[in-house]
């Protein structure tokens, strides 16, 4: 039986592997742009944030699949809203007591986890169809994918922006602000999230032609 | 009177909700494709925000904030609930979402026929939960700036899936370049509007 298969199965890896690649919420998938934006303005919060988008939706997989024969069909989206706002209030709190400006910065953003699209349509893709091992799996996968993105945009916006990474100046480091290199004060400003990420799109398909849209 | 307008204004153009915040970005890429359906979806919006804000607020000020149950009696005064905003907040909404989408159905059939299978979406749009979560940060006065907030920001989200449903309308028959095509210049696009919209930063009535 194929309950048998090896904890990390090719089937296993893949699913775990394919969303940092050809099927990336973010700039394939299209999901999970909501809060993703807005807290890439430096690396810190965006690890934060990856990290605490990685902890809920493997979670919230695991649990909606360990549930999935006994949610009845109509109520289900509740059901996995209360699963999720429970456990992004737990996130919420833990931010809170550790890492407290952290939490300041992504303000109401550790909140809209609970919207974010890729945990819906994870659950509602895999979770609910899948044993609970791969859905962990595919969450984590999932949840990875999303923060790549994130800490993607985060540096290159910390770079140009502040012209440091994780705090460290490096501009000032190396020197550059003697010779006349300004810092893009415009790169902090919510547009160019927009922007940056619409470059990694287009190298994203440039380099795997097989994503590009048809006209 | 003027703050009213002040945030009514602010809530549009300074800090909209797709160009300041992002928020709300799933559906408005989705949805984008045609103004009709945008104009659609962008109502729904407008309509449930301007909902869910007022009963949140009450929610908020009456129930969840630190002391907000000291009218049930003393031995309240120091009950703290806020932790539990979220998953009240987020209940609200579901539940609101579904009330509304009864009371479409049954007074106003050719606007269900309409929104149809916008509303039951809208419980997960990002820019509705978030109205609630700032509308608890800006922790306004009373009720009518809530509620002025919650039309606002709608406003804002419609007028910019409006634009951008134009935009993408538009730029069908435009050479995009082929990796672009679609979602990349639906992003640069919005990245351009919100620019656009900086330039209302600063304005005060």
């Amino acid at each position: 039986m194929s309950d048998r298969e090896h904890l990390f199965s090719r089937k296993n890896l893949d699913l775990l592997k394919n969303p940092l690649g050809p099927s990336n919420p973010i700039t394939v998938q299209v999901l999970g742009i909501c809060s993703a934006l807005a807290v890439t303005a430096q690396i810190k919060p965006a690890v934060v944030m990856s990290i605490s988008v990685v902890i809920v939706t493997a979670l919230a997989n695991l649990i909606i699949s360990l549930l999935r024969n006994t949610i009845p069909n109509r109520i289900r989206i509740i059901v996995q809203l209360v699963v999720i706002a429970s456990l992004v209030i737990l996130v919420d709190q833990v931010l809170k007591a550790f890492v407290y400006d952290v939490s300041k910065q992504l303000s109401v953003f550790v909140g809209l986890i609970i919207t974010n699209c890729i945990i819906m349509g994870r659950l509602e893709a895999f979770a609910l169809a899948n044993k609970p091992w791969p859905s962990f799996l595919d969450g984590l996968g999932n949840g990875a994918g999303y923060g790549l993105i994130l800490i993607i945009v985060a540096f290159f916006r910390e770079l140009l922006g502040s012209g440091s990474v994780l705090g460290y100046n490096v501009v000032e480091k190396i020197g550059l602000d003697k010779i006349g290199y300004e810092n893009n004060g415009l790169m902090v400003l919510s547009p160019m999230a927009l922007i940056t990420v619409g470059i990694i799109i287009w190298i994203h398909r440039s380099r795997d032609r097989s994503l590009i849209e048809d006209k | 009177m003027e703050n009213v307008i002040n945030i009514f204004v602010k809530s549009i153009f300074i800090e909209n909700m797709v160009f300041a915040y992002f928020l709300g970005m799933c559906s408005y890429l989705a949805v984008s494709k045609s103004v009709k359906t945008a104009t659609g979806l962008g109502i729904a919006v407008i309509f449930v925000l301007g909902i869910t804000l007022p009963v949140n607020y009450l929610l908020e000020n009456f129930v969840l904030q630190d002391g907000a149950l000291a009218w049930l009696g003393p031995q309240f005064a120091n009950v703290d609930l806020s932790f539990l905003s979220f998953i009240m907040f987020i209940a609200v909404i579901a539940s609101m979402v579904q009330l509304v989408e009864m009371i479409v159905e049954k007074f106003a059939p050719t606007l269900y026929a309409n929104l149809g299978i916008f509303l039951p979406l809208i419980a997960v749009n990002c820019a509705i939960l978030g109205g609630s979560l700032f509308m608890q940060q800006k922790q306004f006065i009373n009720i009518g700036e809530a509620t002025v907030y919650g039309l606002g920001s709608g406003l804002g989200w419609f007028l910019a899936i409006i634009g951008i449903a134009a935009i993408r309308e538009k730029i069908k028959y435009s050479n995009v370049p082929a990796p672009l095509r679609g979602l990349g210049i639906a992003f640069i696009i919005t990245g351009l509007m919100g620019m656009a919209f900086m330039g209302f930063s600063g304005i005060k009535l």
